[in-house]
């Protein structure tokens, strides 16, 4: 049984359908990417699967579950967790109160999980009393992963983790990724960035129109002239 | 030194006095504002609802008081606070979460706020009726400690009465218990953020009713402190209502919307210049009088307005504010 | 030839026309519910509600132009109303001999003079940084000649005032027809308003609504406690009317009369609006209320356009609240209630039909009939209540029962105001929204 899995999703705003159809599985282990041209669906899948709009057909499963239509904090509960792309931090509230707004339903875990997350970034151990807003576009989206792993989640979700971020940062950020999954939480990220991410990733879904075009592996899908011609930009 | 003693009494003390009152129901305001992003109009009647409930209390206990060695009114304040806290949050899933679940703009919540001042204000006139009551009811009267002021050319003392040492005291009890509210709780800590960013609360897993509910716990508390410590330091009114609002509200925009310490501050500024607006400054400036050419009369009354046009006070510097810095002195987050 | 265009346009994007029966059905409701009223309470009393009906109707178009086109909320309805009152009033009453016979005039011309002095030397304080002082120390000197200035000012002004209300009462009128009052009304309301609308309107709309709740407040506060200039409390009656007075045709007649000239100021105003509405100026509006960004994206002055419609909104309520004051033949400051003059618009408004000027006509006249409906309904319950009260428990009621069974009403209204926000947001008769092309 996968960890996440989404069937036949259609969903959208306001009575205006973006996803058609669209399927994803994956499994606890693995890291999976959506990629694909803009407006077809990418952080719209993403928002369907963390409940903030509205599934009027399909089904998405977490652990063979249904949980398409509950509120983002029962999925919280429910051991997903979730980074947006934009205003992903509390800009006033100092980085490690960030971080424990991450464990909120879960405050025994602050203490070890707070540890745990400055190993991780240690950038955010020297800055934990400055406010969030003050801290660099990279700490930021530090933070913002961090407090997501605050609720050690099984599954984390991504909306484009290394926009605008210099290349540098975007490297490191992919480390992490990959570090994280190596420690047992499943990931699925939608990223611009498709080559670099489809090299760390196990699976990956491109998507056009609301609709799987190409599902396979991200090696394969690297490989595959077809989708490098029409996705990867040659 | 009488006259400073005169300034003393009727604008340190005063001052501090409505600046306190000013300062506890803007924080309310103020955090109303942050948490759901529309100025409460009804803010003012909630007052007027806390101090209803402590008057009724009061009536109903009389002796409570005595037995303590505090005011009565003092003695059910916790009472009221937690009757007008369950009001606040009864008109909120009542009038409110309706209007928010189907996502209006803010403007129509200020205006569904006004239709609920409305309804408060008709319940508690149609029980309390419309005339000022005394909430020290009979044989409780209010102390007042008179200070002497070690100077020989000081005949006068400075008067501070019962009440006002109580506001004081409680004024500060307010501040430092919401700061460590807002800084060392968990509560605290999550309301703050659902004031940054409301979605991001909520994908971290708050449950953002559960925190308007808190919101409005402690919006409604502090508006029956603050409603009841104005009715002892006057009396109570039960159509005030329009008349804090404007001072409220710009204490509110003053310290910057959404900004509760700048709440505090705006409270004071609001009250000090009220009451150094309405102050006779002829008083203190006829001692040296002598100092003046002939030909120039310091005229008897020399306020800036007459405490009649007090409300004007407000609203001058809400206008100030607006136009000068809409964000107010400590820049507040929503505009 | 543009606009010859665009009319055009607007002719064909029109929403096919539909056989109005629910305003039909309302109005034809209404019309039972006026003849009811005249049946029961007799024409003079009747007549007297529709023209008081009639000038609420004013109000309330001057309230939706604001809120309906505009989505920007007045909250401070009753100050124009008062504003509106008191220039007929100024206007309109007879000369007070024994204010203009005396020096008083002249004193209070010289006191005018240093204030409009004043105001330049401080304006002026303002330009010195142009002649090279410091921008600090300018304002520095600005603040303190204003305080110093004001502070003589006002001396002297409360000095002729208080002549004025000990010798001569109050300064009188001057004694002109009572539609020029309402115009100057008018004009004064709009002024204010657009003071009020360039602070406020490029801010939040809450902003508004607490700036003109305040000012509202600020000119009762003024008109009650200047009793050199409107008798404050005292009041101030009769005034005159545009129109024959019931001495001269009995009350009914000249009743009807007055609600002739409300009528007709209604269809001008109606007429005028509705042509507005669908020019490109009220189709601008609209765009800046349903989307403000996009407007401002295709080069819209939004700002200048809001002003335009608040300050519109604001005469409005001016003249409506000459035509009231007039009609009342009273000037009573205390009689500006926020209750009477500003919720109950506001009513007449969100429940008629924001935006929908007919629903806004239909909303203030049956409004104000319940309105006046409910006083004896309301009395009549409280002294049932009172009544069973005393028979069955032996309960004393209090002795103020009359003012506080009317305090009912105040609940009533703020309960509508809350479910029609609910239930209802368009009103009874929505605002046609056309799909413009």
């Amino acid at each position: 049984m996968p960890l996440l899995e989404a069937r036949g999703v259609h969903g959208g705003y306001g009575g205006m359908n973006i996803l058609n159809g669209v399927d994803m599985a994956i499994e606890a282990n693995e890291v999976g990417v959506i990629v694909g041209p803009n407006g077809a669906g990418k952080s719209t899948m993403l928002k369907a699967i963390f409940g903030l709009l509205t599934v009027s057909q399909g089904e998405i499963l977490l652990r063979g579950e249904p949980i398409h239509n509950l509120p983002p904090n029962k999925l919280v509960q429910r051991g997903m967790g979730f980074v947006p792309q934009e205003k992903n931090v509390f800009p006033s509230l100092t980085v490690k109160e960030n971080l424990e707004m991450g464990a909120f339903l879960k405050p025994g875990n602050v203490k070890r999980m707070l540890k745990h997350v400055y190993d991780f970034f240690p950038p955010l151990y020297d800055k934990r009393h400055q406010p969030a807003g003050e801290l660099s576009g990279g700490q930021r989206q530090m933070v913002a992963m961090g407090r997501a792993l605050m609720a050690e989640p099984d599954v984390l979700l991504l909306d484009e983790p290394t926009a605008g971020l210099s290349p540098l940062y975007m490297n490191e950020i992919f480390e992490r990724v990959k570090e994280i999954n190596a420690a047992g939480v499943g990931i699925l990220m939608v990223e611009q960035n498709a080559k670099q991410a489809l090299a760390i990733a196990d699976k990956g879904f491109v998507l056009a129109a609301g609709m799987n075009r190409f599902t396979d592996t991200g090696a394969a899908l690297l490989a595959d002239p077809e989708v490098a011609k029409s996705f990867l930009g040659g | 030194m009488n006259e400073l003693v005169f300034f003393i009494n009727n604008v340190i003390v005063a001052g501090s006095v409505t600046g306190s009152i000013y300062a506890i129901g803007a924080i309310g305001v103020t955090l109303i504002f942050s948490i759901m992003r529309f100025a409460h109009f009804a803010h003012a009647d909630m007052m007027t609802f806390g101090t209803f409930m402590v008057l009724l209390l009061t009536l109903a206990f009389p002796g409570a008081g005595g037995a303590v060695g505090l005011p009565t009114p003092i003695v059910m304040l916790p009472l009221a606070m937690v009757l007008t806290a369950l009001l606040a949050v009864g008109i909120d899933k009542a009038f409110y979460k309706p209007l928010r679940a189907h996502g209006v703009k803010p403007i129509v919540m200020v205006i569904a706020s006004l239709g609920v001042t409305l309804m408060l204000q008709g319940v508690i006139r149609l029980f309390a009726g419309t005339g000022s009551q005394n909430l020290y009811l009979a044989g409780e009267r209010k102390e007042i400690y008179r200070l002497d002021v070690p100077f020989e050319m000081a005949a006068r003392p400075i008067i501070v009465t019962e009440p006002q040492v109580i506001l004081f005291l409680l004024t500060i009890v307010c501040v430092v218990g919401l700061h460590l509210f807002l800084n060392r709780t968990r509560l605290g800590k999550a309301m703050r953020a659902m004031s940054d960013n409301p979605d991001l609360a909520r994908a971290s897993g708050i449950n953002t009713n559960h925190i308007v509910a808190v919101t409005w716990v402690i919006a409604g508390g502090l508006a029956a402190i603050a409603g009841t410590l104005l009715s002892l330091d006057v009396t109570f009114k039960p159509d005030l209502s329009f008349f804090l609002l404007l001072p409220i509200f710009a204490a509110a925009i003053v310290g910057g919307v959404g900004h509760p310490y700048g709440a505090i501050a705006g409270g004071f500024v609001v009250g000090f210049a009220e009451t150094l607006a309405v102050f006779n400054w002829t008083v203190l400036l006829r001692p040296v009088q002598h100092l003046f050419p002939a030909w120039l009369e310091i005229p008897r009354n020399l306020a800036f307005v007459g405490t009649e046009y007090k409300i004007v006070v407000p609203f001058f510097i809400l206008v100030a504010i607006l136009v000068w810095r809409p964000t107010g002195l400590f820049k507040g987050k929503v505009i | 030839m543009s606009t010859q265009h665009t009319e055009r346009r607007e002719d064909t994007v029109a929403a096919p026309s539909r056989f109005p029966l629910r305003e039909i059905v309302l109005f034809g409701a209404l019309l039972v519910a006026v003849l009811g009223v005249y049946a029961v309470m007799g024409t003079a009393y009747s007549t007297r509600m529709l023209v008081e009906a009639a000038c609420y109707a004013i109000l309330a178009l001057g309230l939706t132009i604001q809120w309906g086109y505009a989505g920007q909320f007045n909250a401070g309805v009753m100050g124009f109303v008062a504003l509106g009152g008191f220039c007929t009033m100024f206007l309109s009453v007879p000369l007070n001999d024994a204010f203009w016979a005396t020096e008083l005039p002249g004193e209070l011309g010289r006191a005018l003079l240093y204030v409009a002095a004043a105001i330049l030397v401080v304006y002026g304080a303002t330009k010195l940084d142009r002649l090279g002082v410091p921008k600090r120390l300018r304002t520095l000197i600005a603040i303190v000649l204003a305080v110093v200035l004001y502070l003589v000012v006002i001396s002297m002004l409360r000095g002729v005032t208080g002549e004025i209300q000990s010798r001569a009462g109050f300064i009188g009128g001057l004694g002109l027809p009572a539609w020029s009052g309402w115009i100057v009304g008018g004009a004064l309301a709009g002024g204010l308003g657009y003071f009020i609308g360039r602070i406020c309107l490029g801010l939040r709309s809450d902003y508004l609504a607490i700036a003109t709740l305040g000012i509202a407040e600020i000119i009762k506060a003024f008109l009650k406690n200047s009793d050199w200039l409107t008798r404050g409390t005292a009041t101030v009656s009769p005034l005159p009317w545009p129109t024959p007075g019931p001495s001269t045709l009995g009350f009914t007649l000249a009743r009807a009369a007055y609600l002739s000239l409300t009528a007709v100021m209604i269809a001008v105003i109606f007429f005028l609006l509705h042509r507005a509405y669908h020019a490109p100026w009220g189709r601008m509006i609209r765009a800046i209320r349903d989307n403000e960004i996009s407007a401002a994206a295709m080069g819209k002055d939004i700002n200048r356009r809001r002003l335009e419609i608040f300050v519109l909104g604001c005469i409005l309520m001016g003249i409506g609240g000459g035509a009231l004051a007039s009609f009342n033949s009273i000037f009573d400051p205390n009689g500006y209630l926020p209750l009477n003059h500003t919720f109950l618009v506001l009513v007449m408004v969100i429940l008629g039909g924001p935006g929908n000027n007919l629903g806004t006509i239909f909303g203030a006249v049956a409004v104000y009939i319940i309105w006046l409906m409910s006083e004896p309904l309301a009395l009549f319950l409280m002294h049932g209540a009172a009544a069973i009260g005393e028979g069955w428990f032996g309960w004393e009621p209090p002795g103020n029962l009359d003012s506080r069974a009317l305090q009912a009403r105040v609940f009533v209204i703020g309960l509508l105001i809350t479910l029609v926000l609910r239930f209802a947001p368009q009103g009874l008769l929505p605002e046609k929204v056309r799909h413009h092309g």
